[in-house]
């Protein structure tokens, strides 16, 4: 008899570079797209966005000046080990969100490839966001784009791969830090994920990933204080103006999102790094 | 100390135009709004100025359709060049009726008129040339090869500077073909109007400038209604978060312009004299009525008391009294209620234990005024170190290093702007890179130009105002 019972795995969250289990002790089963059993994930409670938003806010100062030229080496470094890990992805994104092989390994290398895109934008977005500002009078005046801070994700719930990395590598690219909550019907993606950024030179906290309900999880992310901007992406969209109204309250930024989820296909463009920079203008005067 | 007397040298209110009666300007004619109609006064002598209409909601609802008219049938179907052109005529109208617009200005809002003069009125006309050359040259602003206008913009402006905020609301809006309905503040709608003139005088097709003199209901009016595309407002936090709920779930995009308390850093290494001069800028300039006013004075404890010396000396020496006179340092506050809120903080202050010192200059008895007050010995818990002031009242704290000045400059919910006086160019740009504001003034303050992006960080708001960055609150990217 060959058949061997293949070791089943206990999927947990992400935060500050390490695996906990939700400190509620909460788990719920994920399905494939024709209900069957794949995994329990963890559920993550209110405590544990805390927990991540000051794991987050730990790490940005580091992951904020860090050099851009080593930021974008980090985020390349994902995209590598997201291509050695290529087989799993595929195979998880086929059974989440119910692809045929052939479709789930485009998504999967179109994830990889946005990935890509986005390390090469690290050390370029000050060039071509910032400016020397020609003022009228005798002063040296630049604009320099600056990483908004700590930044809260509610990952697509529908596109559980190529989605979030598009919700979530730009946050990075631009030297920012995420916490998210991923796709709750889809989490395995974001799961393993976690295990590419927890190998990948990431520091810990950069990015926390949490598996639970964005219904749920989203309002404590909208109305935390530590939290600079809201992607709100995975919210319904009946959900979306409480979190709103709640992010007000900070003066959060909050992502302008379409209704229903995108095309994550279509190419990229600088919109969603330009949602999490501040321009910081310095004054100086010019003499002798 | 010598004290230096001046002849009165005031400018005549004659020069102004003032009339008797103003009113909202809508789809291109001065029009009788529905609203109940205001009074606007001088607060340097408490006098009435003159009545101006104010608009109802129906009348918003007017100005919005007579915007969107414009948008869909003139505006947004015009070359940029053509575009360009208007606002070119614009920036000139200003600059030849800057007098008047200067004198109006400062009878209106209180402001010294060597302010109104030298900065508000010239930096206005700044704005519509700026604005004007990008209307053609969108494709070059980095946004996508033909970024779109959103359409209709409602602006709600402060009335700490009346004109100046109207140029940095109308200029990019038009500029990036969006036509707009403004209302202007309360306290402080005349020059709104006259630019309203200006506007017919360029020949601006009718509707693309709307301008809604009234209270904070009508601010809620535009920020409600179902027809605009885009807020932009410039005030209070306070309101601003009001502002943020209100357009939560709508499609409306919004951009914020909000308080803050700025920190301005001064190492033991600075030039002090010109640090001096730089403070004194910063929280004076406008009866501090800024809301990037350099609010809180760190000293390095090492020359604190030689700078809060030096500081009150010069202090000292700074005039209070007739906007119009061209001598005054320090005009009138702009209203009783403003007068208030900062007799109420600086007595917080007082009640908390900082060591309040204010200045010796003769006040006059009339009008809302508030003579320069320095606070030494000020902690970050107190109010008036938390707290913005919007008046003329300095805190004073002190540290030791460097990471120190930048952990007690970030403390704070707001991000607008900050100064950092020293010789040493390394520590300005490490210190720059510190601090978590919009805009910093490295050995000077109060800088603004068009060209430089100005805007805040966290609950100082969001979008920037000013430079290729400003052009993203108008355009639908």
């Amino acid at each position: 008899m060959s058949d061997r019972i293949s070791v089943a795995k206990t999927y947990k969250l992400y935060i500050g570079g390490k695996f906990p289990r939700s400190e509620s002790g909460r788990v719920y089963p994920v399905t494939d797209a024709k209900g069957k059993f794949l995994a329990n994930a963890a559920h993550a409670s209110r405590k544990d966005v805390r927990d991540a938003v000051v794991a987050a806010r730990k790490a940005f100062p580091g992951w904020s000046s860090a050099t851009a030229y080593n930021r974008g080496q980090v985020l390349y470094r994902v995209a590598e080990v997201l291509e050695g890990r290529r087989d799993q992805f595929v195979a998880e994104v086929s059974a989440s969100e119910g692809l045929a092989p052939k479709k789930a390994e485009s998504i999967v290398d179109a994830a990889i490839d946005r990935w890509v895109w986005y390390a090469g934008w690290t050390d370029k977005i000050a060039t071509v966001l910032g400016a020397a500002n020609p003022v009228a009078g005798p002063y040296f005046s630049f604009t320099v784009p600056e990483p908004t801070g700590v930044v809260g994700v509610l990952a697509p719930q529908g596109s559980s791969l190529l989605g979030l990395v598009e919700v979530l590598a730009p946050v990075l690219a631009t030297g920012s830090t995420a916490v998210v909550v991923s796709s709750a019907e889809r989490p395995l993606p974001a799961i393993t994920l976690s295990e590419v950024l927890a190998t990948s030179d990431v520091p810990g906290g950069v990015a926390n990933i949490l598996t639970g309900h964005a219904s749920e999880l989203g309002s404590w992310l909208a109305s935390h204080g530590d939290v600079n901007a809201l992607d709100p992406t995975g919210a319904t969209p009946a959900d979306r103006p409480d979190l709103a109204r709640e992010a007000a309250n900070t003066v959060k930024r909050v992502l302008r999102v379409p209704e229903a989820e995108p095309d994550w296909t279509t190419a990229p463009d600088l919109t969603r790094l330009r949602r999490y920079l501040e321009a910081k203008t310095v004054w100086h005067p010019l003499g002798v | 100390m010598p004290v230096f007397e001046y002849a009165p040298a005031p400018e005549s209110r004659a020069i102004a135009n003032l009339k008797d009666h103003y009113k909202p300007f809508i789809n291109g004619e001065f029009v009788d709004g529905s609203g109940e109609p205001l009074k606007t006064v001088n607060p340097a002598t408490e006098e009435v100025l003159a009545e101006v209409g104010t608009a109802s909601k129906s009348d918003v609802d007017t100005a919005v359709k007579a915007a969107r008219k414009a948008y869909t049938g003139v505006w947004s179907k015009m070359p940029g060049t053509e575009r360009a052109k208007y606002l070119f005529r614009i920036a000139r109208l200003i600059q030849e009726r800057s007098r008047e617009l200067a004198v109006l200005e400062s009878l209106d809002n209180g402001k010294p008129i060597k302010e109104s003069r030298d900065s508000d009125v010239p930096t206005a006309a700044a704005h519509f040339f700026y604005h004007a050359g990008w209307a053609d040259k969108l494709e070059y602003a980095g946004y996508g090869p033909s970024p779109k206008p959103l359409g209709v913009a409602g602006q709600i402006i402060p009335w700490n500077f009346p004109l100046l905020m109207l140029a940095w609301k109308i200029a990019p809006a038009l500029a990036t073909g969006n036509t707009v309905v403004l209302k202007p503040a309360e306290t402080t709608p005349l020059t709104a109007l006259v630019f309203a003139e200006i506007c017919q005088q360029a020949e601006l097709p009718p509707g693309v400038v709307n301008i809604l003199p009234g209270a904070g209901d009508i601010g809620a009016s535009i920020v409600e209604h179902g027809d605009i595309d885009k807020i932009a407002f410039t005030g209070s936090t306070e309101v601003g978060k009001a502002i943020q709920r209100q357009v939560a779930g709508t499609p409306k995009k919004l951009t914020l312009e909000l308080g803050g308390k700025a920190a301005n850093i001064v190492f033991e290494d600075a030039p002090l004299d010109q640090a001096i001069e730089g403070i004194v800028n910063g929280i004076f300039f406008n009866q501090g009525h800024v809301c990037c006013a350099g609010s809180r004075l760190l000293v390095q404890e090492s020359v604190a008391e030689e700078v809060l010396e030096k500081l009150r000396y010069r202090v000292s020496t700074l005039r209070i009294g007739d906007p119009l006179d061209k001598n005054t340092d320090i005009g009138a506050i702009n209203s009783a209620e403003q007068l208030a809120k900062i007799r109420g903080l600086v007595e917080s202050g007082d009640a908390e234990g900082a060591e309040r010192w204010t200045s010796p200059c003769p006040v006059p008895d009339r009008g809302f005024f508030f003579a320069p007050t320095v606070f030494a010995n000020v902690h970050q818990s107190m109010r008036i170190a938390r707290e913005e002031i919007f008046g003329p009242v300095l805190s004073v704290l002190t540290f030791r290093t460097p990471d120190e000045a930048v952990a007690k400059a970030n403390n704070t919910p707001y991000g607008l702007s900050a100064g950092i006086w020293t010789e040493k160019g390394s520590r300005i740009l490490w210190m720059a890179n510190q601090l978590r504001a919009g805009v910093v003034w490295a050995n000077t303050f109060n800088r603004f130009d068009p060209a430089a992006p100005f805007g805040g960080y966290q609950e100082s708001g969001f979008g920037r105002e000013g430079g290729r960055t400003g052009l993203e609150a108008y355009l639908d990217v």
